[in-house]
């Protein structure tokens, strides 16, 4: 089991390197540093724009290969250079990590909790009410997109307050710069802000995890195995979480690698539509002002994020599936 | 008796997607989509590029359907405009992402070995950046230019999992009785690929080219959202939801329209994917073993 996690570990870090290399050629290549010295008025001298995109590593006259070992030199060392308007990528990434990260794992937790369990009620009861309102609900959100999603929750909320006549749910910001309690109230004032766009990466996720849950467990329901297992005298539940959930859950892990990437994504825009300074927020002005650096620091960052959620699902595949383990 | 036996595979499918209604629901509304998107235009008095100055921020009447924008633009009009861009580019990259799909996939599984570790290598590569991420970055690349490039881009960073179906399926193929005379007798590689692979996982590529539309629309709605992907003055529906928003609360017909035509099609494309499935292929799950 060492050796397998050993080996996947190491193709993970490869993958790391070769995912932010290419992150970082594309964002050097596609986004243009200099127009943001261009039409000022009045101009700036060529000597200062040359310098400050020279000090900043965003310089599109010296090769972008150059760039690049520049770049991996800092990264190697822990600094991931400078923002486009002077300050550290590094302090900026710690500002902006456990904003994002609170709200994909809190997102990620219970979009994956409520949508195994969604699963495997609508399995267990095929064709009843619950399953065919749930299987109704999941096809309609996983055809709207995420940043519909949170406007309309957006929108929701704001008439609840207007008729609420007080802010029972906050659609703006991650807490209140104004609030000045701590403690309980502290939390519950955060909890306000978290609520919305908590729920809209969950949501997509309560869709996606149960429409496969409801499927996995399907197959595994009309299995020999379970049948043993009810016919050595087991009761259906004790049979079902014992021998049924188990292997209806295996195939599960692998997607809950990859939907970190859809989660990242959905970051982007719920972050920018309720207004966190998180990473999602930031990739998308660093693209929109072609600050290189910071664009390369998310890339990173996703990739870090997605590669590690993905070697979490290897281990805990190995974990519940001996024949994984034994390769 | 004897004419259950007559009935040929395509007539089986078409009989068993219809049994459907989800599907069928899925078929006629979609049809029903594209009808408005293409023909609905000719039946309005506005153009979508038009402004009638008279008008400003009305909302919905005999008029102008949807309503107007704030500076006079006809809402039916710009959404009809937005929904033909949005189908266009669905169907378009389906059909772009799945041809990949289908020769990486069904190259790799019949030549194994190295190469296929070399494909399965850039799959895994690709799989791991988000392909939002990706496209987001190099928006300045076709900024100012033909939207085709914007296409070609949701392609190339949209067919890595179905590559990797085909390449299962195109694995257990290639050890197949017709394959193997196929290769005994000499035929050329190529030729084994495009005329005896890939027409054996054809029901697979329908399927997956159909959601493909699908999740093509949303990501393109999402990129145009944020201003990464359709440029103005062109509009997609993403841009249109996005200039709604900011006044959604108040002239909700801005905002509504333009969303309710994006879900309603995705909807629609979702109930036709999985109706295909089931009747391609009745016993099988619904890929969880994958």
């Amino acid at each position: 089991m060492l050796n397998y996690i050993y080996k996947r570990f190491l193709n993970f870090l490869l993958l790391v390197v070769l995912a932010s290399t290419m992150g970082y050629f594309l964002a050097a290549i596609a986004l243009n540093p200099r127009s943001n010295y261009e039409g000022r008025n009045p101009p700036l001298p060529a000597s200062t724009v040359e310098k400050k995109l020279s000090d900043l590593n965003m310089n599109d006259k010296t090769p972008v290969v150059e760039r690049y070992f520049t770049w991996v030199g800092g990264v190697v060392k822990g600094d991931l250079g400078t923002t486009l308007n002077e300050k550290s990528v590094n302090s900026e990434i710690s500002r902006r990590i456990w904003v994002s990260l609170r709200l994909l794992l809190i997102g990620s937790i219970i979009g994956s909790v409520l949508g195994v369990v969604t699963g495997v009620v609508s399995a267990v009861r095929q064709y009843k009410p619950f399953d065919r309102y749930f299987s109704i609900a999941s096809y309609i959100f996983l055809s709207a997109p995420v940043f519909l999603i949170a406007l309309l929750l957006k929108f929701g909320a704001i008439n609840l307050n207007d008729k609420l006549g007080h802010t029972l749910i906050y659609t703006v910001g991650e807490y209140s710069p104004e609030f000045q309690g701590a403690g309980i109230s502290s939390l519950i004032n955060r909890i306000q802000h978290l609520v919305l766009p908590t729920l809209s990466i969950a949501l997509g996720g309560v869709a996606f995890y149960s429409r496969y849950q409801r499927n996995a467990m399907l197959d595994v329901l009309s299995s020999d195995h379970l049948r043993t297992a009810r016919a050595k005298g087991l009761t259906k539940r004790q049979a079902l979480f014992k021998h049924g959930l188990r292997v209806a859950i295996l195939p599960l892990t692998t997607f809950f690698a990859y939907s970190f990437g859809l989660l990242i994504t959905g970051a982007a825009f719920t972050e920018t539509i309720f207004g966190w300074n998180g990473m999602g927020q930031w990739f998308i002005t660093a693209v929109q002002a072609n600050d290189i650096n910071s664009t390369a620091a998310v890339i990173l960052f996703s990739s870090v994020l997605v590669l590690l959620s993905g070697f979490l699902a290897d281990v805990i595949t190995a974990a519940l599936d001996p024949r994984v383990r034994l390769r | 008796m004897t004419e259950l036996a007559r009935l040929s595979r395509g007539q089986l499918v078409r009989r068993r997607f219809l049994r459907n209604r989800l599907a069928v629901f899925g078929l006629c509304n979609l049809v029903f989509m594209f009808f408005i998107a293409f023909i609905g235009p000719f039946l309005n008095k506005y153009k979508w590029d038009e402004l009638d100055f008279l008008n400003l921020l009305r909302p919905p009447s005999k008029e102008h359907w949807f309503g107007t924008t704030q500076i006079g633009g006809d809402v039916f009009a710009l959404t009809m405009r937005g929904l033909q861009k949005s189908l266009i580019i669905g169907l378009l990259v389906a059909l772009f992402s799945t041809g990949i799909a289908a020769m990486v996939g069904a190259f790799a599984g019949y030549l194994g070995g190295k190469i296929d570790k070399a494909m399965m290598w850039v799959v895994d590569l690709l799989l791991v950046l988000p392909a939002f991420l990706l496209i987001a970055v190099m928006s300045p690349l076709y900024r100012g230019k033909t939207w085709l490039i914007f296409v070609v881009l949701l392609a190339a960073f949209g067919w890595m999992i179905t590559s990797r179906i085909v390449r299962g399926m195109a694995m257990s193929l290639r050890e197949r009785d017709f394959i193997r005379a196929a290769r005994y007798m000499g035929v050329p590689t190529r030729t084994i690929v495009f005329r005896h692979l890939i027409p054996n996982v054809a029901s697979i590529l329908i399927i997956a080219a159909t959601l493909d539309v699908g999740g093509t629309i949303l990501s393109e709605t999402g990129l145009s959202y944020l201003g990464f992907g359709i440029q103005p003055p062109d509009v997609s529906l993403g841009s249109l939801i996005a200039d709604g928003t900011n006044s959604a609360l108040t002239y909700p017909w801005l905002f509504c329209f333009a969303g309710g035509a994006l879900v309603l099609t995705v909807l629609s494309v979702s109930f036709i994917g999985d109706g295909l499935r089931d009747a391609f292929d009745p016993g099988a799950s619904t890929g969880a073993n994958s």
